[in-house]
Formats: C-alpha cells, structure tokens, sequence
C-alpha cells in the first residue's frame, strides 16, 4: 500500500510553526506536539492545542562521506531509513517505530532505542545537532553539522528524551554507521542464571554481539561486525539459528510477549548489567523479557508501582509503565532533582505552553 | 584581543575583601586548606593557555565532599566566585583564576572507589587522571575509551567539564559518550545524581547537559565511567602524501569504504618534521602530510580492513603505506602524534593551538585558505588533526617576546575558527571555549541562542557565581566586538541587555 502512494513532497513551514508557537506564548495556551501519533503511549497525557509537525519534512542534507544526515522532523522515520540503507548506512541505536507514521521527531523526542543500544549506543548519543523553536517562536540551533562541537551547553541532547516539553524540535543532525559488512542470530537454550554469568564474561571479551536477549529458557543473540569476527564467533557460541527479524519484532513489541491480551500493565524496567533476577512477589519468570543483556527488562504485572520502583531503585535502576492511563508512567524524581528540573522548565517555557505535564505533571 | 575580565563587557563582579573572605571561609569551613599568600597562590595563575594569568584571591584544596558543600555555600553568602579547576591542562582558559574569586581546585579527590569488571564500570574522583583509570582496570581486559593527547595529566573531572575527546573518538565517542552517571554539587551546595548505574534515567537527560558545560552548571565530584573491553588487535597503518588535500580526501575515501577506523589522524608536513625530531617515530620527513589509520577489533576484521584501507590509500594516491610490524612500533606511530603539541612546542618560543571542525569534505579547502591566511600573518602553522572527525588542530608558531606576535597569533587564530564557522564547522571540537574563544562565540551563536544558553545557566546558577565570564558571552560583549550575526541588516545595539 505504501508503495502506491506518492511520496509527500519536502517542506519547511518552520515560518509556520514559529507563528503558532509566538502566539500560544502570547496566549498562555498549551500546546500538544503531534508527529506520527505512534508514542502517545509513552508518557501522560496532554491537554493542549494540537500541533503537528508532519508537514515540517524532507532530508535537508545527507552526505554519506561525512556520516551525517540532517533531517526535519516531521520527516516519517521510515523514509529516514530507507534513505540511509541506499547508501549502506543506518541509525545506529534501531529505533522502535510503533507504527508506519512513526516519524523523526517523536524518535529524538522519546528518546527510545532499540536492541543494539547497549552496544551502539542511545538515540541521544547520535544527535549532533538540533534546531529549535524557543517559546519566543524564533528557530534556534543548537549543537551543529560536524562530529564535534562543544561550543555551548549541549542543548541538542538535552531535547532528547524531553518529550517536547523545553521547545519543539523542528531539525535534527544525526551521526549515522555504516551497516554491518556480515550479521547472524542465534539461540542458545540456558537458564537465565547461567545467561547473566555468559552475558558477564563476554561482556569483558571483545565478541561482535549487538543484541542479547533472554525469554523463558533461552538467550537470544546477534553477531553483527566483519564476515571473519562473525563466523568465528558463530563457530565458539553454537546453538540455532534465529530469524534476524526476531529482533524487529522485539523492538516493535509484536512478540506474543507483548500481545493486547494480556490485560496487566506493562513495564520497563531499566537496571544496570549484572542485576540478578529482582525478588517481585508473584512474579513468574513468564512474566520477563529480558533485552538489553538484562539491562532493559520488561515486565507484565499488576503490582504497585512503588513496589517496583522500590526494588528497581534499590538496585540502582528506575521502572517506567507503559500502558496508557498510569497516573505516573515515569519513576517521580528526587525533590532536589524535581527542582532543577522545574527551574529548567521555568527558564525555558515559564508559561507552560510546550507538552505540558507530559513527563511529569509539574512540568 | 585581550581575554581577561572586564566587567564592562562580561557583568559586574562583587569585590570583597580578602582577608575577610579568608577569615568567613576560614570560620565556615575550618579544616579546609585556603592558600592565601602571593607566593602559594602563583601556581595556580594559569591553566594551559598560558598566555594569560591572573592570581585568585584564594584556592581551596577540599578533600571532602563535605568541605566542598561547606564552601560553595559560604561562596555564595558572601557573593565571591567560583572557578573550578582540575588538572588545569584546559587549552582554553576555563580554569583561568578570578582575581576576585576563589580557585576550587579538585586535584586531591584522587581515588579509584570501585571498578565492577561484570558490569564494566569504574566509579571515580574527579581529580583521577584520564590515563590512571585504564591502568586500574587493565587487569581486567578493560579500558577507558576517550583518550586525550594530555591523558597522563588531565582529570577526569575537566575531561566531562570539557566533554574531552582524544584519537580514538570517531569510533569510540566523547567523554559524553562513555560517561554513565555524574554527581555533582550546585553552588546552592545542594548534591545531584545525573544519570544512573543504567543505561538511562528518568527526566531530562542533565547528564548530557553537564558533559561539556565547563564548570558552569555545578561541580563535579564523583563519576561512573563506562569501561570497554580491550580489542584483540590493533593495528596502525602510516601512509604519506605528496598533497595535504590527496591526504585529505583519502580520509573521507576510507569512510565511503564503510570503514570505521578506531583512529584516523592526520599531520602536515611542519607537524610531521616536529614530531619526527622529538619522537624519532620513523616519520617520513619529505612528506607533505601523512595519515595515522588504527583498525582495532577483531583478528580476523581488522586483517580484512587492513587491506582494503590498504587499497583505498594507494588509490588515493599515498606515495608510501608502512603497517606497525608490532606492538612497540604502533606504540611509537602514536607517540609521534600524541607529542605534536610539546614537538611544535620545541620548534618555536611560543605556540598557539586552536580547536576548530568542520564538515570533512572542506578539509582541502580550509587547509589552502590556513595556508593563505599563515602568509599574510607571517606565521608558521603546524597542522594536526582528529582527521576522522574533521576536528582540526593548527598550531600557531610565534615569539611571545616580540612586541605584537602574541595579539597576531590570536588574530590568526580567530581568523581561522570564522573560516571553520564559514565552512559550516564549529569554533571548537574538544577544548572548550573558556575564556579564549569567548568572542568567537558571538560569530557561531545568535543573540537569541546565547540568551537561551544564559537561560539553562540561570537554571542552575541565577546569581552567575559558578565560573563568571566563561563560556557564553554577554550579548554585550557580542555588540561590541561586532562578530555578532547581522540579523536583517540592522547592525547590533551596544545597549542591549548583558544577560
Ligand atoms: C598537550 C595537551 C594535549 C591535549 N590534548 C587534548 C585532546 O586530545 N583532547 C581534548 O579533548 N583535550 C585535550 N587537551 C585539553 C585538556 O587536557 C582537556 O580539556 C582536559 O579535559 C582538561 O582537564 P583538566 O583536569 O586539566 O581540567 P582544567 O584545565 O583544570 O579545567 C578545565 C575546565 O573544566 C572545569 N572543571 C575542571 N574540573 C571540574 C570539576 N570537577 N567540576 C566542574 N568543572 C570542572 C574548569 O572550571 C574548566 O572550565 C590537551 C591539553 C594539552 C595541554
């Protein structure tokens, strides 16, 4: 279907939403940035105008040479990615899309990345540089078009993750890879004890793994580096061979694990490598994924949030629940810190007009 | 072009006392080490743009975080300014001392408080050297990724402060890049947790907001590095050119060859001859530039890459490719570039080292018009590069003893950042701005973009007590010194607001 329908042609309306921006700063009126409508899910809902930005679109500039790809963000983030993969390159940190109308924006907004992020790294690692609309309407542009650039406070990646809630981000400059020359999934059958002692010791090796995943009896992995590393270490590991879109399903949560069904809330829970099983009282080792090597878990259950977050922050994590309507999707901040982040807030958007309460209601 | 204070352009500073600024400190914080007198207080006039010196009215030397709270508190009750220092090997002045301020330095928070090898993690002091922490955790395969070229010295405190980087950041990332959780203390003393043991953490990501922010924000006094298990294999390919802009293509040529080298660095002639007389690397002194090209990894990738980078080189015209034989010979190849500052430092009285990057395809260009501009000034330029990253480092040669050189060294230098912002770059990779570049900024930045960098300080620092003049400019200062964008052809307003 896709196919068929022509392509929407490149846009700035960056005019545009600068003016809608002026005059909610004006009006004190709040406002909903919309992208592809694929995330809502993630955080709480907003009250607010609705402003789109998925006329904002096109790739502004992508020289393969350089690793950089500039794009706006209402640009769908399939379009992104096919575009790289013409030139053999990709975004690194496999970004969930959760929809077709996924697009760039709301990618650097949530700041979510897929399977290869322990390894590769976050969307934010990637993020060089970012334009953006201030309450006062102007475009702004933080970071730049290069590798690095430490001239002024890194404001491109501090948008990244803030759900829209410090301006709108209207351009993003992203460092992209090439893909991998050779690439293998596999599947070894081991309790997960023995999968976090493997997970340990090859952690201080340096095997070409880029995913590594755990579910009811077996560890998950994916060789990705140069055709010799990845044979060799194919070869040492054994165990069956996996669909290599074992790992999109994971990422897009279309595994049975994730099915509607299953009417319990659904959490993640982010905890450093190494944490051992967490002692949650009826909890059946079903009710886990493990991604990440263990450190992205995610978790049906209906106990309380405080219960989990206790036992994730003991353990120097924090726990986000995903399904909509939770009062607190995300873990509340120490005072101290909720303090800085309302001072931040207060700076930049004191009138509250950018995603209000979309991460936390006093922000 | 003068760098020092000056209150006109960067805001008023309270003045107090000093000996009663000593004895409050001396009463508030009663078992903290004040220097006070001139000769105590001399070592620490300058960090490494030692062109400019200023003694502080007092460094303090904390050794407890307690201590720490204590001053900057007391600091602030009294409205006297903080600058933070480290190892005080910062190229740009950002730990230049106040001469109304208080020098924090954090050199005796020297210890290794845990490497957890399972989850290849080190969590250290801000005053531990960047080299000390791949020493400790050697034994266990691991290491730290960022190297800077100053590792044996600098702190990993003034590495985030600066988000440092180093040969092998095009593969391996900045300090941001590989730096998981921060602590730092406001100048309110009060003590915040930036990122977490996990691969991220709730709220806004501050944790990259403080990489880089160059002792702005807060202090930094403890921090959890991420550690990387060592690559099997390293080797480094040296190839010459008889063209610096043949060399230059050459390196985007390895990356069309989706290759990523672990290093890619790049010296011109002057450079190479510098380092050569130093070193004895085995440099080849005729050539007009040479290329540095490290593929780490596995065995059996790194051979594969080795030869193709190989082929891509001689196609792109390098007229000799000598590969490390071993160990000891990669080592020297690198120790040639890692010594080009203190090499250039023995050709000449004096050498000004800049910092600008820019796209990778306008390498040649930006080298001829260096070239052009070094003619005009009169001065010699050695260049080194981060060549991977378009991160350039001219070196400007120059007699501080000649009246007037210094002040063509610093035109030189300014004129070259404009030309890296002309060619779509950035007046800084690593170094910072601090001091130095302070009005470069006004050429890279809008008013309105500096007002929204003054904007993030005043969330953390509204009374502006954390490193006063550093970093972002006043909007003042931009008028006057005229780099200021010209926004529809109105000219600046020398009456616009400081903050
Ligand atoms: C020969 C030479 C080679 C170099 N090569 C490189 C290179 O390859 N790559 C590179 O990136 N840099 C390089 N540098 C620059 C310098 O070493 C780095 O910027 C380094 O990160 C500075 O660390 P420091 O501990 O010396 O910091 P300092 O110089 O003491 O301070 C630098 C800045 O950080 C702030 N700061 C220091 N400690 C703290 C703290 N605990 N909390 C808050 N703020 C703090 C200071 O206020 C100041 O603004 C080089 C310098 C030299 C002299």
């Amino acid at each position: 279907m896709a196919n068929t329908t022509t392509p929407t042609p490149d846009r700035d309306i960056s005019e545009a939403l600068g003016e809608r921006v002026r005059k909610a700063d004006a009006d004190g009126t709040p406002l909903r940035i919309v992208g592809g409508d694929t995330k809502g899910f993630y955080g709480r809902p907003v009250e607010g105008e609705a402003l789109s930005t998925r006329e904002h679109r096109g790739i502004t500039s992508y020289d393969p040479v350089e690793l950089i790809v500039s794009v706006r963000t209402g640009t769908p983030l399939a379009e992104l990615e096919a575009r790289l993969a013409e030139h053999g390159q990709m975004l690194p940190f496999e970004p969930p899309h959760f929809g077709d109308t996924a697009t760039v924006g709301g990618m650097v907004a949530t700041g979510l990345s897929g399977p290869r992020r322990p390894w590769a790294g976050a969307v934010r690692d990637f993020v060089l540089g970012a334009r953006v609309i201030t309450r006062a309407g102007d475009e702004q542009r933080f970071g730049g078009e290069v590798m690095k650039n430490v001239a002024g406070y890194d404001l491109s990646r501090l948008m990244v993750g803030a759900q829209g809630s410090l301006g709108l981000l209207t351009e993003v400059t992203l460092k992209v890879l090439p893909r991998p020359s050779a690439s293998h999934s596999l599947r070894l059958e081991m309790p997960l004890d023995q999968a976090r002692a493997r997970l340990a010791e090859w952690g201080r090796q340096p095997l070409p793994l880029t995913a590594a995943a755990w579910q009811t009896g077996a560890l998950h992995l994916r060789l990705e580096g140069g055709p010799g590393s990845v044979a060799a270490t194919r070869e040492r590991l054994g165990g069956e061979d996996l669909e290599a879109d074992f790992w999109e399903a994971l990422r897009e949560q279309r595994l049975a694990f994730f099915s509607r069904e299953d009417a319990r809330p659904l959490w993640r829970l982010s905890l450093p490598y190494d944490t051992p099983a967490l002692a949650l009282d009826g909890v059946a080792e079903d009710d886990l994924l493990y991604d990440w090597a263990g450190c992205q878990r995610w978790l049906r259950s209906e106990l309380p949030a405080e219960t989990l977050r206790e036992a994730c922050a003991s353990a120097g994590g924090h726990a986000t629940c995903l399904t909509p309507g939770a009062a607190a999707p995300f873990t509340p901040l120490a005072p101290v810190m909720a303090k800085y982040h309302r001072r931040l807030k207060a700076e930049l958007d004191p009138k509250g007009i950018f995603n209000p309460g979309r991460l936390y209601a006093e922000l | 072009m003068n760098i020092h204070f000056d209150a006109r352009l960067d805001g008023e500073l309270p003045r107090r006392d000093k000996a009663e600024v000593l004895a409050s400190l001396q009463q508030s914080v009663p078992d903290l080490t004040l220097l006070h007198r001139e000769e105590d207080l001399h070592p620490f006039e300058c960090d490494g743009l030692a062109a400019y010196r200023v003694l502080p009215m007092l460094v303090a030397l904390p050794e407890t975080l307690d201590q720490v709270v204590a001053l900057l508190k007391g600091c602030r009750e009294l409205g006297v300014p903080v600058v933070t220092r480290g190892a005080g090997t910062g190229l740009s002045g950002g730990a230049l001392p106040l001469e109304q301020g208080v020098l924090l330095v954090m050199s005796r928070f020297n210890r290794i408080l845990d490497v957890d090898p399972d989850a290849r993690t080190a969590r250290v002091e801000p005053g531990v050297r960047n080299l000390a922490i791949s020493e400790a955790v050697a034994p266990h395969g691991l290491y730290y990724a960022p190297d800077p070229s100053s590792q044996i010295a600098c702190s990993i405190g003034g590495n985030v402060a600066e988000n440092a980087g180093g040969v092998h950041c095009l593969k391996y990332g900045l300090t941001v890049h590989n730096v998981m959780k921060v602590e730092i203390i406001t100048i309110e003393g009060e003590r915040l947790t930036l990122g977490s043991e996990a691969l991220d953490a709730p709220g806004f990501d501050l944790l990259a907001l403080i990489n880089g922010s160059e002792g702005m924000l807060g202090v930094v006094t403890e921090i959890t590095v991420k550690l990387l298990p060592k690559p099997e294999t390293a080797k480094v390919l040296m190839a010459s050119f008889d063209d610096v802009g043949k060399a230059g293509h050459a390196v985007g040529d390895i990356i069309a060859a989706g290759i990523i080298p672990g290093g890619l660095e790049m010296m011109d002639n002057l450079a190479i001859r510098a380092a050569e007389d130093f070193i004895h690397a085995g440099y080849p002194v005729e050539a007009e530039a040479i290329l540095l090209c490290e593929l780490d990894g596995v065995e059996a990738d790194v051979d594969d890459d080795c030869a193709r980078v190989r082929e891509v080189l001689e196609t792109a015209g390098a007229t000799d490719i000598q590969q490390a034989h071993d160990e000891a010979e990669r080592a020297l190849f690198w120790a040639g570039r890692k010594n080009a500052f203190p090499a250039v430092g023995r050709m000449s009285p004096d050498y000004y080292c800049m910092d600008g990057t820019i796209p990778r395809r306008e390498l040649p260009r930006v080298l001829q018009g260096i070239s052009k501009l070094s003619e005009q000034f009169g001065l010699r330029v050695a260049n080194v590069f981060h060549a991977g990253d378009g991160n350039m480092h001219p070196l400007i040669l120059f007699d501080a003893n000649r009246p007037g050189e210094l002040e063509q060294a610093e035109d030189l230098g300014g004129k070259i950042l404009e030309l890296c912002v002309e060619a779509g770059g950035s007046i800084t990779g690593e170094h910072g701005v601090g001091r130095e570049k302070i009005n470069q900024m006004c050429a890279q930045f809008s008013p309105e973009e500096l007002t929204t960098f003054h904007a993030v300080k005043a969330a953390f620092d509204p009374e502006r007590l954390l490193n006063p003049g550093k970093n972002i400019p006043t909007l003042a200062r931009c008028a006057e010194f005229g780099a200021m964008h010209v926004h529809g052809g109105e000219l600046p307003h020398p009456e616009l607001p400081r903050f």
